[in-house]
């Protein structure tokens, strides 16, 4: 009914192939796009923004990241946490020689580089032998935050604060920065790359890293040069995996250790974009709605319903009831939520018949 | 140069006796590493499922085995409690888990498996709690004492718990190996691993198998807790040793039990070579994290298929 595309007619190919064939997905994105700009920034407390509105998007960001190598070249990585590290210590350093939101834009260069190097395996090994190859990133970066003091500028306690900086006069990074500014930067480099993903994968480089994924020995008898291919996709994917680390240091958390930048961070990024759908956009922002949402609401159940419970036990319960959900979600519905979400369109646009 | 090259190989031939005492230490986890490698192995040989959960089965096991202890049991019927344990948990998960996912990609499934890693993360720690248990390592009456060697007029200290770990690895893996090789059951396992379709069309049983092989890698959990349990106390920092089996997997190949088996030696002694002789005097040490899986990364740049891996044929 209210996807009704009656009337909606395609005379040309560049029709056929917009960006939004029908009408009402450009509406509703709209209305979304109205929500995230303008109504959540009027109405949001700073609870909302600090446990939901900003991580929610600097989830999504690193889960893209991971999408554009998983979900579209089909390259698995467990490495995500390591990289998003690379993104934020190279922040650390840059900030002192330029503007903090150029710095978070640049910082994503310096973990596409180190991507890159821990891509050049996936040349030679595929599936889980290449995602346990990740996992050597992942551990030895994490030790190199910690040995290597030059990038925590030696301080004694081996971690990264985040100074009071200021970008055309404003307080964007540091106790200082009001959160409201903080989620229009974030949101805007989000939207920006966003924007950028979608073009990318629809186009020529997006078709190369479908068909590696999708029959590598095919991609290469069509001309497809696959390590081009696999290794582009690690860069940009790094790329966006180190803006996302150095928005989430420099944006939301504030102070850095190198154990932060550990495996469990990895994994809840993995369940995005699993839980979200892989080779998706949409689906690395429901993900990350459900995985940043879920705590939340776990966290304020025990209160409503006035049952004392420790801390510590909601945070096991946590853990048991996601881990569950992550096992139920992959049972319903093994394509994640950007496939429901695709199955719920298909039928709203045929309703009232059933097929 | 000379300090990467010339002064470790000074220092080892110095002092053979260290020398020896870093490598049974390296040997005795390696022991340990193979044998969580192992249960990863036996159940990716049979269902082609990437299993995270092994880690977490080793604390789980132990943690039962301590709690039933702590509620009074007689520690042997602890160790046949917990195998019930085991044996309804490989149920539950192949019921609840495993049976709806049968045919999903290898990665669903693999998700699969941190989510039951989560889920009994949170279950363990409501159910036990998080504090270190101590191993009633006495009361299975495994020997605390050690036996001093002099080789070469130096010092060797070999802990009698230790020494019991390794006979009761090795005696576990040929107890598996002859159950693969000479029982109805474990040839059926070999089959399913070797091919799905023909097994099933003979007759072999797909849900009795997954419940099977987990079962099987739920005692060899016991086990590996049992010993690490033993050398370090029980607690859910212990998952993280499960990390050090996947490079032993790299290095050995995803299919092969005697990889596992070799790989695990033989990651564990260089990891403690290098950590020993060149990570704490030049690297400011604690290399044990990332030097297994740089090892793996470099041999499988060599060799893609690992060092006992199947080869593997690409088809067009």
């Amino acid at each position: 009914m209210l996807y009704r595309t009656a009337g909606q007619f395609k005379t040309s190919y560049k029709a056929d192939q917009a960006l939004f064939p029908i009408r009402q997905d450009a509406v509703l994105l709209a209305i979304i796009l109205t929500f995230a700009w303008v109504i959540f920034p009027m109405t949001a407390s700073e609870f909302a923004f600090q446990t939901l509105l900003i991580p929610i998007l600097i989830y999504s960001l690193a889960a893209m990241g991971l999408n554009i190598l998983t979900g579209y070249a089909g390259q698995l990585s467990l490495g995500t946490a390591a990289f998003m590290g690379v993104g934020a210590y190279a922040c650390y350093k840059l900030i002192e020689v330029m503007d903090p939101i150029l710095a978070i834009l640049l910082s994503g260069v310096f973990s596409a580089g180190i991507g890159v190097i821990f891509g050049i395996p996936s040349l030679r090994i595929k599936g889980f032998y290449l995602a346990i190859a990740t996992l050597a990133a992942q551990f030895f970066l994490v030790w190199l935050f910690e040995k290597w003091a030059w990038l925590y500028n030696y301080n004694a306690s081996g971690a990264i604060q985040v100074p009071n900086l200021q970008t055309f006069g404003v307080y964007v990074t540091g106790p200082q920065a009001s959160s409201v500014t903080q989620y229009y930067v974030i949101l805007g480099i989000v939207t920006l790359m966003t924007v950028l993903c979608i073009n990318l994968t629809r186009g020529t480089l997006g078709r190369t890293w479908k068909a590696t994924r999708d029959m590598d020995i095919a991609a290469e008898l069509i001309g497809i040069n696959l390590m081009r291919s696999k290794l582009t996709a690690f860069a940009i994917s790094s790329y966006l995996v180190g803006v996302a680390g150095a928005l989430f240091v420099f944006m939301w958390r504030g102070a850095a250790e190198p154990n932060l930048f550990d495996i469990p961070l990895s994994f809840d990024i993995l369940f995005i974009a699993i839980i979200g759908g892989l080779g998706s956009i949409l689906g690395n922002y429901l993900g990350a709605i459900l995985i940043v949402g879920l705590p939340v609401v776990l966290n304020t159940v025990p209160e409503a319903l006035g049952l004392e419970i420790k801390s510590a036990t909601v945070e096991h319960y946590n853990i048991m009831i996601v881990g569950a959900l992550i096992v139920f979600f992959l049972i319903i519905e093994p394509h994640g939520l950007a496939r429901l979400w695709a199955l719920i369109r298909e039928k709203l646009i045929i309703w009232p018949f059933p097929h | 140069m000379k300090d990467i090259f010339i002064t470790p190989f000074v220092d080892m031939f110095a002092a053979p006796d260290f020398l020896l005492q870093v490598l049974w230490e390296g040997l005795v986890s390696g022991i340990l590493y193979a044998l969580i490698a192992l249960g990863f192995v036996l159940i990716f040989r049979s269902s082609r499922i990437f299993n995270f959960a092994q880690g977490i089965m080793v604390v789980f096991a132990a943690l039962t085995l301590v709690g039933f202890h702590a509620m009074g049991v007689p520690a042997w019927t602890s160790v046949a409690l917990t195998l019930g344990v085991m044996l309804a948990l490989a149920v539950s998960i192949e019921r609840v888990v495993l049976r709806p996912l049968v045919g999903q990609p290898d990665i669903i499934l693999f998700m699969a498996t941190i989510g039951i890693t989560l889920f009994l993360i949170g279950f363990g720690e409501i159910i036990f709690g998080g504090e270190n248990k101590v191993m009633i390592t006495e009361e299975l009456g495994i020997p605390t004492d050690s036996w001093v060697l002099e080789p070469w007029g130096g010092l060797l200290i070999l802990e009698q718990k230790d020494v019991t770990a390794v006979i009761a690895a090795a005696m576990l893996v040929v107890g598996l190996l002859a159950f693969l090789n000479y029982t109805r059951m474990g040839r059926a396992i070999r089959a399913l691993g070797d091919d799905s379709q023909a097994a099933l069309s003979v007759g072999i049983s797909l849900q009795t198998i997954w419940v099977l092989v987990w079962f099987i890698a739920g005692i060899i959990a016991l086990v590996t807790g049992i010993a690490w349990g033993a050398r370090a106390g029980v607690s859910f920092a212990l998952e993280v040793i499960a990390y050090k089996a996947l490079p032993v997997l790299m290095l050995g190949g995803l299919e092969s039990i005697t990889g596992a088996i070799i790989g695990g030696l033989m990651i564990g002694m260089l990891e403690k070579l290098f950590e020993i002789y060149w990570g704490q005097p030049l690297l400011g040490g604690n290399t044990e994290t990332w030097f297994a899986f740089m090892l793996a990364l470099v041999v499988l740049l060599f060799r893609p298929q690992g060092l006992f891996g199947e080869k593997i044929i690409e088809r067009v």
